[in-house]
């Protein structure tokens, strides 16, 4: 390793210790994160563990309070609710991380294009994604589910496509200073090939508020899959999802007698946004206290 | 100038809002299943019958003529007949309207009534108890779902207290009053406001915090103002600027959080239609309330670009 190597690697080491301490300083990012992690570890080692089954009724327990058999009660059909939360969050956590990745690989080739060959590509694609943007898009998400047929997959989807003009205008903006920047001029004048200028210095450019951004969109794709659930219009039983378990609360029966059927799924959902918001938070401050979003 | 500006405005209006039909267009006729199928399942219906109710819908034409058929009908104020009900959906639309834009303004009124001094107040004393008051229920209401927040409320105000109305906008009693619908607008106000709440102290707060550190604003301070006069006479002025301007990226999202809002207090707006029309499939209602919501939010943009044209004289008309 030569001495300028070995400085770089010293600058890079410093700097992550650097994020890792305004990280940590952030006490509610690193309790959010936590909770984040033992969600997950929840969520995949339970089901085996205690042997859960969402779908089964007891036929005996129908709208059961918790018990000793049951944990947290049964729903109407007399399925067992602690199975159906844990394998309701397992839904929740999917659909949030599946639909923001396909926002992201949506969005950033998207905005890359736009920003770094300009023209019409960009009025093209801006204009479309100013298009996205000024409509509700929990109306078209609605309306599209509708069409495609509610489940799990088409409502990851759906989200997912209707995210990418927040990645890809993200990307716009920061490509447009990036690409006239004097790096990118210096390799365009040694004849560097488009692609290549987008990987090498574009890419690494636009890394950071991508990252914070994808956290906080997972956060936003979580409540819109459980407000369609909620509505009927997302994931379908007998497939438990914290929205979905909740529908059965819009009879004032449920509502008033068995708070034990729509209470945990709720704080749920609130804990699981509220950690993943102070994570994006504490990301945010450590990577680029000077960013806003 | 100032009509120059306007024209201007107008003109990329136009491009999105048929964008917004096109996509609309895209979207329902991808729809497996058309309004046929319900027909072809009544035995009674021969295949003439059904041949003449085709025509008559236009379905048997292609979809690019159907789409100009739609938009040149559109333009002209008929945005067709519900396949549900067989009333003029322009008619079903605008009954609806009206309750939608009281909730919504009104949840928009209260949401700003709180957000914004709360953010002034966050930014004046950072660290403060406001601050972290600000702060703390920013992160709250923007992690709650507005379906939950409506359970709960429904749960305390309705099953345990009684004390207000659980849903809809006046009693069934046939008496409307001023009263009576302002305790039916309660719950549902508040619920809705409490999603952007959130967004709006942040925003306040960070406008704020931005507008305090600009040179005019060491200047009056240093001059010898008092902290409140320098912050309420200077800054705020120019905090509430981007404010205004994110009022029209708000809307949007109001709409968005109005229809599971309607729908869990069975509020009589152009929402909860657009559940029932969607578990109907009556895609001519669908369609016709997607593009008057385009053309709502497209003129709330309009109106709060001029208001931000009025506000700040550093916005040239160009």
């Amino acid at each position: 390793m030569n001495k300028q190597a070995r400085a770089n690697g010293g600058i890079k080491a410093t700097y992550f210790r650097n994020v890792l301490e305004r990280f940590t300083a952030h006490k509610l990012a690193v309790a959010g994160l936590i909770i984040l992690l033992v969600e997950i570890v929840l969520v995949l080692v339970l089901p085996p563990l205690l042997h859960l089954d969402p779908y089964t009724s007891d036929p005996v327990a129908f709208g059961a309070p918790p018990s000793a058999e049951h944990v947290l009660g049964t729903d109407d059909v007399g399925r067992d609710l602690l199975a159906r939360l844990v394998y309701g969050g397992r839904v929740s956590l999917l659909v949030g991380l599946f639909s923001t990745f396909i926002s992201l690989i949506l969005g950033v080739p998207l905005g890359l294009i736009a920003g770094f060959y300009r023209k019409l590509p960009e009025i093209i694609i801006m204009r479309v994604a100013d298009i996205f943007m000024s409509f509700p898009a929990m109306i078209l998400v609605l309306v599209l589910v509708a069409v495609v047929g509610p489940s799990v997959w088409s409502v990851t989807l759906v989200i997912g496509v209707m995210g990418w003009p927040q990645f890809a205008r993200l990307i716009y903006g920061n490509v447009l200073s990036v690409r006239e920047k004097e790096y990118v001029e210096s390799a365009r004048a040694i004849g560097t090939k488009n692609l290549d200028i987008i990987i090498k210095y574009v890419l690494p450019n636009t890394f950071t508020p991508v990252l914070i951004a994808m956290t906080f969109r997972t956060a936003q794709a979580i409540i819109m899959e459980s407000s369609l659930s909620f509505l009927g219009m997302g994931v379908q039983p007998p497939q438990a999802s914290w929205g979905n378990m909740m529908y059965d609360a819009q009879s004032i029966t449920v509502l008033s007698t068995r708070p034990w059927m729509w209470v945990p799924p709720g704080i749920c959902l609130i804990l699981t946004v509220l950690s993943i918001n102070f994570f994006g938070d504490g990301v945010r401050d450590a990577l680029d206290p000077k960013m806003k979003i | 100038m100032k009509t120059k500006y306007i024209l201007k405005r107008l003109l990329i209006a136009i491009p999105t809002f048929f964008g917004i039909t096109i996509l609309a267009y895209i979207i329902s006729s991808m729809a497996p299943g058309s309004p046929l199928d319900m027909l072809l399942a009544d035995p009674r219906m021969t295949a003439e019958e059904i041949a003449r109710r085709e025509v008559a819908l236009g379905l048997d034409k292609p979809v690019i003529v159907q789409y100009f058929t739609w938009l040149s009908q559109f333009l002209q104020g008929n945005l067709g007949f519900s396949y549900r009900t067989g009333r003029q959906v322009f008619t079903m639309i605008s009954e609806r309207l009206g309750p939608t834009l009281l909730l919504t303004c009104s949840s928009m009124v209260l949401s700003l009534l709180v957000a914004v001094p709360l953010g002034v107040l966050a930014a004046k004393k950072p660290y403060s108890v406001w601050d972290y008051t600000a702060s703390g229920l920013s992160f709250f209401t923007a992690a709650t779902p507005n379906f939950f927040v409506g359970l709960i409320f429904i749960y305390l105000f309705v099953v345990q207290l009684n004390i207000l109305p659980m849903g809809g906008m006046y009693d069934t009693t046939g008496v409307r009053t001023y009263a009576m619908l302002a305790r039916h607008m309660i719950m549902p106000t508040v619920v809705l406001s409490f999603q952007q709440m959130g967004s709006w102290i942040r925003f306040t707060r960070s406008s704020m915090l931005e507008v305090l550190s600009e040179d005019y604003i060491r200047t009056a301070k240093s001059k010898g103002l008092r902290w409140n006069k320098v912050v309420y006479r200077h800054g705020l002025r120019n905090a509430l600027i981007p404010v205004v301007t994110e009022i029209g990226m708000s809307i949007p999202t109001l709409v968005g959080g109005a229809v599971v809002t309607e729908q869990i207090f069975n509020w009589p707006g152009i929402g909860s239609l657009m559940v029932q029309s969607i578990n109907a499939r009556d895609y001519p209602v669908i369609m016709g309330i997607t593009v008057m919501v385009a053309a709502v939010v497209l003129i709330g943009n309009l109106v709060v670009d001029l208001a931000y044209g009025l506000l700040d004289p550093r916005i040239s008309y160009k």
